[in-house]
C-alpha cells in the first residue's frame, strides 16, 4: 500500500512534554492516502498524545504538522482540525449520553450544515431542507453500521460494543479524509472486535476512508493494517509492514522486556 | 383516544422530523391551543387572568431560557434574573421613554438582554460546572448594582420605573383579557420557534456540548461559537420574559423583582420539571407558580386548617411547598417531564403487555 505517494498527513519530529514528563521526543509519522495505519506500542508510549497533538487538543512545544501536503499551525482549534477533514474516535467512550443514536451521528455532519438560527427556529427552508438531507446521510450510516434498530435510542442506554460503534457512526459522518481511531476495540469480546474490524475494513475498502488506529489486540493489528508504527517511551522504535514489525527485536523488547543475561 | 406511536408509520424522512411526529401530540397540543386561546380568557376571573396565568406564561418563558442554557447546553446559571431585568428594563426605556411600538420594543429588551447575556457567557469559555455558575452569580450582583445606581436607567436610587399604558398601533391593553392575550400571542411562537431551535443542529450541538465538551469539539462543534449562542438565545428568553412580566403583571420595573431568589426560582423551575426539555419549562413554573396558590386556596381548607393565625399559615404553606419539592425529586429525579415521558413509553404498547 505504501506506494511513494504524497502522505495524507506527516508529522515531523513532535517533541511534547508536560511538566517533566516528556510525552513524545521527537516523533514522526507518515499516514498515506487508502491505508490502514496503526500505532501501537505499551501503556504510556504517547499514542494517545499523539492523536491529540493531530487533533489539536495540545499544542506540541516543537515539530511540523503537514495534511494534504501543506503545513498547519501547531496551535489550532480542535474544530478547525475537523474542518480540515480529520475526525475521530476516543478511548474511553466519548458519545453524548443524552441524545439518541441518529443525533449522535448528526452532530458529526455538524461542519456540513449551515442554516441560521432563524432559519432553524421557524424549520422553514433551508434548514428544513438540511434536516432531512442530512438524515438521509445519517441513516446511510446507520444502515453501513447494522444500528437500525437502535437508532432512536439514547446512547448512554446501549451497550459498549454498540456505543463504540455508534462512536465509530459519528466519526465518519463527516466524511473525513482521515480517521483517527483510538482503541476501537478495547474492552470486547471476539465477536464484537471481528464486528468492529468488519467495519473499520470496510470503510476502508469500500468507501475508500484512510485510516489510523491504535490498538492493543496484536491479532487484529496484524490481520487489518497495511503499515504500523511503534512508540515507546514518547520515542518511536520501529515502523514497517506487519511481518517487519512482528520479527523487530526493539519491539520484542519493549512489549516482553530485555532478555535478562544476553 | 390512546396514545399511539405504533402503527404510525412514516414513510419519509420529512414526516419523522417534523415537529411533532405524533398525530397524539399534535391533537394534545391543538387542545391546549384551545383551551389557553379560547377557554381559559373567558373562564377564568380577572384575578386568576392578571394574577396566574399571566406570570405562568412569563416565567415558563423564563425557564425555557434558562433551559437552553443549563438544561440543553449545561452551562449552569444562576443570574438568570437578571437578565429577565435587563430585558424589563430596556424594554421599558424603549416603550416608554423612546415612543417605541410595543412589540419591537419587548423584542428590543430580548436583544438588549441578549448582549449582555452574551457578555457574562464569555467566562464559560475558560469556566465550567460550579465554577461558572459562582460566575454568572456575578452577572446578578453587577447587573441589579448597575440597574439600581445608573441614574439614566432607573432614574433613582430605589429602581423603580413606572410602566405606561400598553398599547398597539391606538389599541390601548388594559384589562386582564388583553394582557393575557398579549403574552400569549408572544409566548406561543417564541416556544415553538425555541422547540425547532433545540431539536435542530443547534440543539444537537449544546446536547453534544453538555454530554461531553471534548468530544464535541474534536468532532467539530466550535465551543465558543455554541455556548455564546447558547447565552445570547437563553438571556433572549429571560429578557421577553423579564419585559412582558413588567408589562403585563407588575406594571413597573422594580429590581426587587428580579433579585437573587427568582434566579433560584427558575432554576428550580428546570430541575423540578425537567432539564433539557421544552415541555418541563412549562410543568416547573407550574409547579412553583401554581402550586403555592393551590396550596393556599385549597389544601389548608382540606386539611381544616383555615383557623391557624395567618403567620403560621404561611409557615405551613411553605413547609407543604418545600415538603412537595422533595417528593417530586425524590420520585423523579429527572424532573415531571420524565414522568409524562414515561407515561408516553406504557402507553406505547398499551393494552398489550410486550
Amino acid at each position: 500500500m505504501s506506494q511513494k505517494t504524497e502522505p495524507l498527513l506527516q508529522v515531523e519530529d513532535i517533541h511534547i512534554s508536560f511538566g517533566g514528563l516528556k510525552a513524545l521526543n521527537g516523533v514522526s509519522l507518515e499516514v498515506y492516502p487508502g491505508e490502514i495505519m496503526a500505532i501501537i506500542g505499551p501503556n504510556g508510549a504517547g499514542k494517545t498524545t499523539m492523536l491529540n497533538v493531530i487533533n489539536g487538543v495540545y499544542t506540541p512545544d516543537e515539530g511540523r504538522i503537514f495534511f494534504e501536503g501543506k503545513e498547519r499551525p501547531l496551535k489550532m482549534k480542535p474544530h478547525h482540525v475537523a474542518a480540515m477533514g480529520i475526525s475521530r474516535t476516543f478511548q474511553n467512550l466519548a458519545l453524548f449520553k443524552g441524545m439518541d443514536t441518529w443525533c449522535n451521528i448528526m452532530v458529526g455532519r455538524t461542519q456540513k450544515m449551515h442554516s441560521n438560527l432563524f432559519s432553524q427556529g421557524l424549520y422553514w427552508g433551508m434548514s428544513q431542507k438540511e434536516e432531512i438531507e442530512h438524515r438521509e446521510a445519517v441513516e446511510w450510516i446507520i444502515d453501513f453500521l447494522e444500528i437500525e434498530n437502535i437508532r432512536k435510542q439514547p446512547t448512554g442506554m446501549l451497550p459498549y460494543g454498540l456505543q463504540k460503534r455508534v462512536e465509530l457512526g459519528r466519526a465518519l459522518a463527516s466524511e473525513p479524509k482521515l480517521v483517527l481511531l483510538d482503541e476501537p476495540m478495547a474492552g470486547m469480546n471476539l465477536e464484537e472486535k471481528e464486528d468492529i474490524a468488519r467495519f473499520v475494513l470496510d470503510a476502508n475498502e469500500e468507501l475508500g476512508y484512510t485510516i489510523a488506529l491504535i490498538e492493543h489486540d496484536m491479532g487484529v493489528v496484524m490481520d487489518i493494517c497495511d503499515r504500523i508504527a511503534v512508540l515507546d517511551f514518547g520515542n518511536k522504535i520501529a515502523e514497517g509492514t506487519p511481518e517487519e514489525i512482528k520479527s523487530n527485536q526493539k519491539v520484542i523488547q519493549a512489549y516482553l522486556g530485555e532478555a535478562e543475561g544476553e | 383516544m390512546l396514545y399511539r406511536e405504533c402503527g404510525n408509520y412514516k414513510d419519509t424522512y420529512a414526516r419523522d422530523m417534523a415537529i411533532f411526529p405524533i398525530p397524539f401530540d399534535r391533537w394534545g397540543l391543538g387542545v391546549m391551543l384551545v383551551l389557553a386561546f379560547l377557554v381559559i380568557p373567558y373562564v377564568a376571573s380577572n384575578y386568576w387572568l392578571s394574577s396566574i396565568m399571566i406570570p405562568f406564561y412569563c416565567f415558563s418563558l423564563a425557564a425555557l431560557g434558562l433551559n437552553f442554557l443549563t438544561g440543553y447546553a449545561g452551562q449552569v446559571s444562576i443570574g438568570h434574573a437578571a437578565f429577565m431585568a435587563v430585558g424589563a428594563y430596556a424594554s421599558l426605556i424603549l416603550y416608554g421613554r423612546y415612543g417605541i411600538p410595543l412589540l419591537p420594543s419587548i423584542l428590543g429588551g430580548g436583544i438588549v438582554s441578549a448582549a449582555v447575556g452574551s457578555v457574562f457567557g464569555i467566562p464559560s469559555l475558560r469556566i465550567k460546572g460550579f465554577y461558572l455558575a459562582v460566575s454568572t452569580l456575578a452577572a446578578q450582583f453587577i447587573i441589579e448594582w448597575v440597574l439600581t445606581h445608573w441614574k439614566w436607567v432607573s432614574g433613582g436610587v430605589f429602581g423603580t420605573v413606572d410602566a405606561p399604558d400598553l398599547q398597539i398601533f391606538g389599541w390601548i391593553i388594559d384589562t386582564p383579557v388583553k394582557k393575557y392575550y398579549l403574552v400569549l400571542c408572544i409566548v406561543v411562537p417564541l416556544v415553538l420557534f425555541g422547540k425547532n431551535l433545540v431539536r435542530g443542529q443547534l440543539g444537537r450541538n449544546w446536547q453534544a456540548i453538555r454530554d461531553m465538551d471534548v468530544a464535541a469539539e474534536i468532532i467539530g462543534v466550535s465551543l465558543f461559537r455554541y455556548k455564546l449562542i447558547a447565552f445570547a438565545v437563553s438571556s433572549f428568553y429571560a429578557g421577553v420574559a423579564g419585559s412582558m412580566i413588567t408589562l403585563a403583571y407588575y406594571g413597573a420595573a422594580n429590581i426587587e423583582e428580579f433579585n437573587l431568589l427568582v434566579s433560584f426560582q427558575i432554576l428550580g423551575m428546570i430541575i423540578i420539571g425537567g432539564m433539557g426539555t421544552v415541555l418541563g419549562s412549562f410543568f416547573g413554573a407550574g409547579f412553583m407558580v401554581l402550586l403555592p396558590i393551590f396550596i393556599n386556596q385549597t389544601l389548608l381548607a382540606l386539611l381544616g386548617l383555615e383557623t391557624v393565625p395567618s403567620d403560621l399559615r404561611a409557615n405551613i404553606e411553605l413547609i407543604i411547598f418545600g415538603g412537595l419539592i422533595v417528593f417530586f425529586l425524590i420520585v423523579e429525579p429527572y424532573g415531571m417531564a420524565r414522568l409524562w415521558h414515561t407515561i408516553k413509553d406504557k402507553m406505547r404498547l398499551w393494552p398489550f403487555p410486550y
